[in-house]
């Protein structure tokens, strides 16, 4: 079976993400002050070849954690469709 | 003729600038802040230089969100008006962000900020920076994660059509070649002009390259052009 | 508030006499917040307790020195023409051990802070790193994130890096070392103290929001890196290079309006520190109202505001009634500019939340030099030094084909070129960085507005330390002044960063105390007073054991005058080639005996101190009479190395002839100290024999041009073979 993750990876909760700090201050400064906080991650798509939809998000769930995201910086969240 | 230095939080080649134009050209220099919206004080005559560094700590994309400062607003008016404007490096990222020229800067084909001397050479002499650097090699800096220039096939079938491309990487010997490529950036392209050949954008340091106390006084030639204009 | 236990004081990392004393101190038992800021303040890395006394004894003054060692946040030396040069050096080893990028770069930004609070512009840094063995896959992950760190926030922060060393051994596989030093410029009246005084000044909190990060970090760079610390994830920090540029531009701003009593930047245990130390400093107490602070996270603790070491922030004390004009500056750069507090007499830090007292103690009380505790370690011999003891040269035999031992020697990472390092550092950004296109042994950066220039090095052969503390120490010192007088440049101060193992391993802190009277003997010897530093304590694990004693050297000389800079490479097809100093049958502790024949264990080189001042003396005087065309010291891989490291720039051969009386190993790649290799143009050989008087030397040979060369006359390939070995070594073993 083919199935597609869609992955966030996106910076720690507790953690001061800069960019999305100065990504906010920006568009306050451009008006946009309805905006009450950005953060700024990565969407990654991943597509896999396994046996059922549990061992594709064994499969994803292990590239996550190992590679994709830097489990000091990053917490991590995925679906999966069919396909 | 003076130039005007705009200083965006996160500039840091702002004072390399204007101590290159300022001690070793011996022009008039102002430090224009970006929060100003007033480039009054200057005609066609003069330059507004927009310096190379990390705007917005290179945030989101670079130049993304310098290219909203209150002054670039005015900037993008002086060029429209013809007045010469030079983007260095940042400069150039923002020059592209605001639509003042085509392209994209990208993150470097090996993925590495860079920062070394290379070797540019004019592509053409019809424009007044490249008539006034001439056809040698000049030795000048890079220092970029970003600037590799893309643009569409169109576009850049255009730029050479229309003689806007102004420097090209290339060896000592002025070869343009793949090895003479700092960053995998379309056809050794270092920097360009707008067809109205008023505003420049280059991804190498010139003002790196002026001072006898460096012992590489390249880059005058191309800074001078600016000041030998008018 | 609710008493605090023991527990609880154990398990923030203070001692059960430590929590003895606190109670005794405050005539009290301490409240949760309370003993959290004495964990944090009497922790190793902010109260120095198990160094200080012997830190004590370092040469710490000197007539160019305007503050004394540990007064202010970094030295302040006076270089001439109403200048000061301030520069810091500081270690960031734990951080980076576990976030590589993360790490680095909050070391650099730390390290910067440090110089610009004291009213300085940072004009260059430099850095010095040690890792494993480049072949281990977890080396190269540590390698290229800590690269990626210092080159992120320097390159963003728009300071060039300019300098550093990088050493490879299998010492460091666990723990890396990363160390960073910052070197400003500040005209003489606009520096500013780390004070605070003045009953009813202000106290602002100015730069970024205060949140959870590195929480406990102070406590955390105390312990030792277990597998379980890989999981102590809030103690990571988070840099922001574009926040710090804006809060430099700020405060450089700032300084000259004279509303100023004092600056202090938060590093490590943050609001608690700056405020002790700056209220300590100044004898005064301050109220601080922690509701104020502003935050990024809802529903902060106290302590955890207390302890937070949220990165880009400083406390500064403003001058009653000034308080707008500085807001105003702030406000410009868009940067928090907050009132916390103010300054009262009785020098007690007050803390409050929504107006509950909940934090109360003597300032003088949490600080080095007031209340903090003050330990005397036992130490011993180690007893690796059986085995250094027992080697003798005489049982190695000479390898029969030296040129192949060569090949591999310029392509040992420690040896080999750092390319694919420093070209992912900006290093001529500001403009001033003379290296780019003249190289020379110590980075000599151009004081623009002045005709000065400042040389700068960092350099410790750790190696050397381990076989033989004392002389080890010593030889750190004399490499950083010999490449600063091979520079052209005048030794003035050193800062340094002690990297140690656990100073309750008595053979531990036999290696501190011994490299730390090797280090002052060099210093009083060679007029380089120490400015401060920082000590890096429990570097080591369980697997490795402790690193390599390795006292990091970083060091600052003047040259008034750019001209007298001197470059390291040949320049002329004829120039006559000499060693000035003495060749020694000497193999002991080289990269060639232990990394290419794996001797593990031999004692330090040759070094005698009357022997090296002597020699940097007359090397300095022939560099500055420019009788000398370039100035190369002789260091790792020995002569052969500093002769193709001088030879590769301009693409030039040479011819050398060895020395019979001297096993040829020992004389190509021999690391017997106090040698430069200087090449003379021939009309110059007489006049620059004249000059050195009684001083050891030998010619040795020729620079060719072509790129031939030849020893003993045998052909020994071309330079640019050699050069290209060299330069790509690194790349080649990380992308294997």
């Amino acid at each position: 079976m083919k199935y597609t993750a869609h992955i966030n990876v996106m910076p720690l909760k507790e953690l001061l993400d800069p960019q999305g700090k100065a990504v906010n201050n920006s568009l306050h400064n451009l008006g946009l002050t309805a905006v009450q906080d950005v953060r700024i991650g990565k969407h990654i798509t991943l597509h896999v070849e396994a046996t059922d939809k549990v061992a594709a998000e064994a499969a994803v769930k292990d590239a996550c954690s190992k590679l994709l995201a830097n489990p000091v910086m990053e917490s991590f969240e995925f679906s999966i469709t069919e396909g | 003729m003076k130039f005007g230095i705009v200083v965006f939080p996160g500039s840091n080649c702002d004072r390399d600038m204007m101590h290159a134009l300022q001690d070793d050209l011996k022009q008039e220099v102002v430090m224009l802040w970006h929060k100003d919206n007033d480039l009054s004080s200057f005609t066609t005559d003069d330059c507004i230089v927009l310096p190379g560094g990390f705007s917005y700590g290179d945030y989101l994309r670079c130049g993304a969100l310098a290219r909203f400062s209150p002054l670039m607003e005015e900037v993008i008016k002086f060029a429209n008006k013809g007045g010469k404007v030079l983007g260095v490096c940042n400069g150039f990222q923002i020059l592209c962000e605001s639509g003042l020229l085509p392209g994209v800067l990208l993150l470097n084909d090996h993925q590495k900020f860079t920062c070394k001397n290379v070797y540019i050479k004019a592509a053409t002499d019809s424009n007044f920076v490249g008539k006034n650097a001439g056809n040698t090699p000049r030795k000048i800096p890079v220092a970029h994660g970003e600037g590799r220039y893309v643009a569409d096939a169109v576009t850049i079938e255009k730029l050479t059509a229309n003689n806007q491309i102004v420097f090209h990487y290339c060896d000592e010997n002025g070869e343009v070649h793949i090895n003479s490529n700092p960053n995998g950036t379309t056809n050794n392209i270092a920097g360009i002009c707008n067809e109205g050949r008023n505003v420049f954008g280059m991804m190498p340091h010139p003002e790196r390259a002026c001072s006898d106390a460096l012992n590489n006084i390249d880059g005058r030639a191309i800074l001078e052009a600016f000041a030998k204009m008018n | 508030m609710q008493e605090a236990t023991l527990e609880q004081a154990v398990k923030l990392g203070l001692r059960e006499e430590e929590f003895e004393q606190i109670k005794q101190i405050l005539g009290r038992t301490p409240n949760f917040n309370e003993t959290a800021m004495y964990s944090v303040m009497w922790s190793e890395h902010c109260s120095y307790k198990n160094s200080i006394t012997q830190l004590k004894t370092l040469p710490r003054d000197g007539e160019r020195l305007l503050v004394k060692a540990g007064e202010e946040n970094a030295g302040l030396v006076d270089i001439g023409d109403g200048l000061g040069c301030v520069f810091k050096i500081e270690s960031h080893n734990h951080p980076s051990a576990i976030e590589p990028f993360q790490g680095a770069a909050t070391g650099v930004g730390g390290i910067h802070r440090d110089i610009f609070t004291m009213g300085a512009r940072p004009i260059a840094s430099l850095n010095s790193l040690r890792f494993g063995k480049l072949d281990n896959p977890k080396t190269k992950w540590l390698l290229k994130g800590v690269v990626k760190g210092i080159g992120h926030y320097g390159n963003c922060f728009g300071v060039p890096t300019v300098a550093g060393e990088i050493y490879f051994d299998g010492c460091y596989q666990t723990n890396p070392l990363v160390n960073a030093m910052s070197v400003g410029v500040v005209k003489a009246g606009q520096t500013v103290s780390a004070t605070s005084h003045g009953e009813g000044n202000a106290v602002f909190i100015v730069g970024a929001a205060t949140g959870k990060d590195g929480i406990g970090g102070a406590s955390f760079a105390s312990a030792d890196i277990t597998e379980d610390s890989v999981n102590d994830l809030p103690a990571v920090q988070v840099g922001d290079p574009f926040e710090e540029k804006k809060l430099l531009e700020a405060c450089l701003e700032v300084i000259p309006t004279g509303a100023l009593i004092g600056m202090q930047d938060m590093g490590a245990a943050g609001i608690t520190c700056s405020c002790s130390e700056m209220s300590a400093k100044g004898e005064h107490g301050m109220n601080i109202h922690l509701d104020k602070v502003p935050t990024r996270q809802h529903n902060m603790q106290p302590w955890e505001m207390l302890l937070s070491e949220s990165q880009e922030r400083m406390l500064i004390v403003v001058k009653k009634g000034r308080e707008a004009e500085v807001k105003k500056i702030f406000d410009k750069w868009d940067i928090h500019c907050v009132q916390i507090g103010d300054v009262t007499t009785d020098g007690r830090l007050k803390y409050f939340m929504n107006g509950e007292l909940i934090a109360d103690v003597p300032a003088h009380s949490l600080v080095l030099g007031g209340g903090a505790p003050v330990y005397i370690r036992e130490y011993e011999e180690p007893k690796y030094f059986a085995q250094i003891k027992a080697f003798n040269q005489d049982t190695i035999a000479i390898p029969a084909d030296l040129t192949a031992v060569a090949m591999e020697l310029v392509q040992l990472p420690t040896i080999a070129s750092k390319r694919w390092v420093y070209e992912q550092y900006d290093s001529m950004v500001g403009t001033g960085n003379t290296q780019t296109n003249e190289p020379s042994d110590a980075a000599v950066v151009r004081v623009h507005g002045s005709a000065k220039g400042i040389a700068m090095t960092t350099d410790c052969n750790s190696r050397y330390v381990y076989a033989d503390p004392y002389k080890g120490g010593m030889i750190a010192v004399s490499e950083a002044a010999r490449n600063i007088v091979c520079s052209g440049g005048l030794p003035v101060a050193i800062t340094n960063c002690l990297n140690f193992g656990n100073p309750y391993n008595k053979e531990v802190y036999y290696q501190f105390v011994h490299a730390i009277r090797g280090m002052g003997d060099a210093c009083r010897k060679l007029g380089t007073p120490v400015t401060g530093g920082n000590v890096s304590f429990y570097n080591q694990s369980s697997d490795d054991g402790p690193v390599y004693p390795t006292p990091t050297i970083g060091m600052v000389g003047v040259l008034d005058n750019l001209d007298q800079k001197m470059t390291m490479y040949f320049k002329n097809d004829g120039d006559v080639i000499y060693v000035i100093g003495q060749n020694r049958n000497d193999i002991n502790c080289s990269e060639y005996l232990y990394n290419v024949l794996g001797v593990s264990h031999s004692p330090a080189p040759h070094f005698d101190l009357e022997e090296e001042y002597a020699l940097q003396d007359v090397v300095l005087k022939v560099v500055r009479e420019k009788l000398v065309n370039s100035a190369h010291d002789t260091a790792e891989g020995g002569l052969f190395v500093a002769l193709v490291e001088s030879a590769m720039q301009k693409n030039m051969g040479f011819e050398v002839s060895t020395d019979a009386s001297i096993r040829k190993d020992a004389f190509l790649f021999g690391e017997a100290q106090s040698r430069v290799v200087v090449s003379v143009s021939a009309d110059k050989a007489a006049a620059f024999e004249a000059a050195l008087g009684n001083h050891p030397y030998s010619k040795i040979g020729t620079v060719k041009a072509g790129g031939n060369i030849r020893i003993d006359n045998a052909d020994w390939g071309y330079i640019k073979d050699w050069k290209e070995a060299y330069d790509t070594a690194i790349e080649k073993l990380l992308n294997a």
